[in-house]
């Protein structure tokens, strides 16, 4: 048993309009000193098995197909300790 | 001779089928229920993907719709050149299936949009289209929270380039979209997706703010009658 770990960002050059709203209303609730905030998405992958290559390729596969979606989103692929 | 059929796709949570189903009949086709879970077109001559919120919207609009058993049928015949349209959700889910490219992705102002809009028609090469005039200036309804067309600098120029922005929202931006980009089509044409809703501007009954929304059924009907 492993669990994985999928982070997925949107790419640099795509507006966050959410992680912006976010950071505009930090200020309000007295936090200060935050430039900016994006906000992404988190995905704990929990295997059968191992989080073996032949397993982590799988889970890399399936982030491309359907846990991102590549034409604006990054990810990355993590297992956990 | 048999009317036209253009298929309506209905997903769990599409909303806007029947009003596209009825303004294909407005038209004069046959409107043709197509299911999510049936991996059969019925031989249709065209496709309309109606708006709504298939799936709940979860993960990303239209990402769990894209992979509908439906969808393995829709997804070859579209890229064979059969007609497509989709609007809404229906926009969504082609950008979901590389149909089409780029994405959409929430409003700039986060705020869902509801109201009537005006739209610039910028092509007429496609079989959607045709009943337009270029840069007729056209009001239909739109309504959604994930509308902001989005693409990568050179998709964004090659759509441009070649003539493959077919709506430019006018009198203003809605969603922040690049380029006020309303509407796109696929290379071959075939393929049309919008966020703004013709199958909601038919009829003067219902209180739409145009019947703008007959140019597209008129002119996929009669592409398919002279095809």
């Amino acid at each position: 048993m492993a669990r994985v770990i999928v982070d997925v960002m949107l790419k640099p050059e795509i507006l966050d309009a959410q992680g912006q709203a976010i950071a505009r209303a930090l200020p309000r609730l007295g936090f200060s000193g935050v430039s900016a905030v994006r906000q992404g998405k988190r995905f704990e992958v929990e295997l059968d098995g191992p989080a073996d290559e032949a397993a982590l390729s799988d889970v890399r596969k399936m982030a491309e197909t359907l846990l991102a979606n590549t034409v604006i989103e990054d990810f990355t692929v993590t297992v956990e300790e | 001779m048999s009317a036209a059929r253009v298929g309506v796709v209905t997903f769990p949570g599409t909303l806007d089928d029947q009003d596209a189903a009825r303004a294909v009949r407005h038209a004069g086709g046959e409107a043709v229920p197509l299911w999510h879970a049936d991996r059969d077109l019925k031989g249709v001559d065209a496709v309309f993907l109606p708006g709504g919120f298939s799936y709940g919207d979860y993960l990303r609009c239209g990402a769990i719709s894209r992979f509908a058993p439906l969808m393995e049928e829709l997804i070859p015949a579209a890229r064979a050149g059969l007609p497509v349209l989709g609007t809404c959700n229906g926009f969504q889910i082609l950008c979901e299936a590389h149909l089409l490219p780029g994405a959409l992705m929430r409003n700039a102002g986060l705020h869902y949009i509801c109201r009537d809009q005006g739209i610039r028609v910028e092509s007429t090469a496609t079989p959607w289209t045709s009943d337009f005039t270029e840069g007729q200036e056209i009001v239909l309804p739109i309504k959604h929270g994930e509308g902001r067309y989005v693409a990568d600098e050179t998709t964004l120029a090659a759509l441009e380039a070649g003539g493959q922005v077919v709506f430019r929202y006018v009198g203003g931006n809605p969603n922040g979209s690049l380029d006020d980009i309303a509407g796109i089509r696929n290379e071959a044409g075939n393929v049309v997706g919008l966020m703004p809703h013709p199958e909601h501007a038919v009829e003067d009954l219902t209180g739409a703010p145009s019947t703008d929304g007959r140019g597209f059924f008129t002119s996929i009907l009669k592409k398919l009658v002279n095809a």
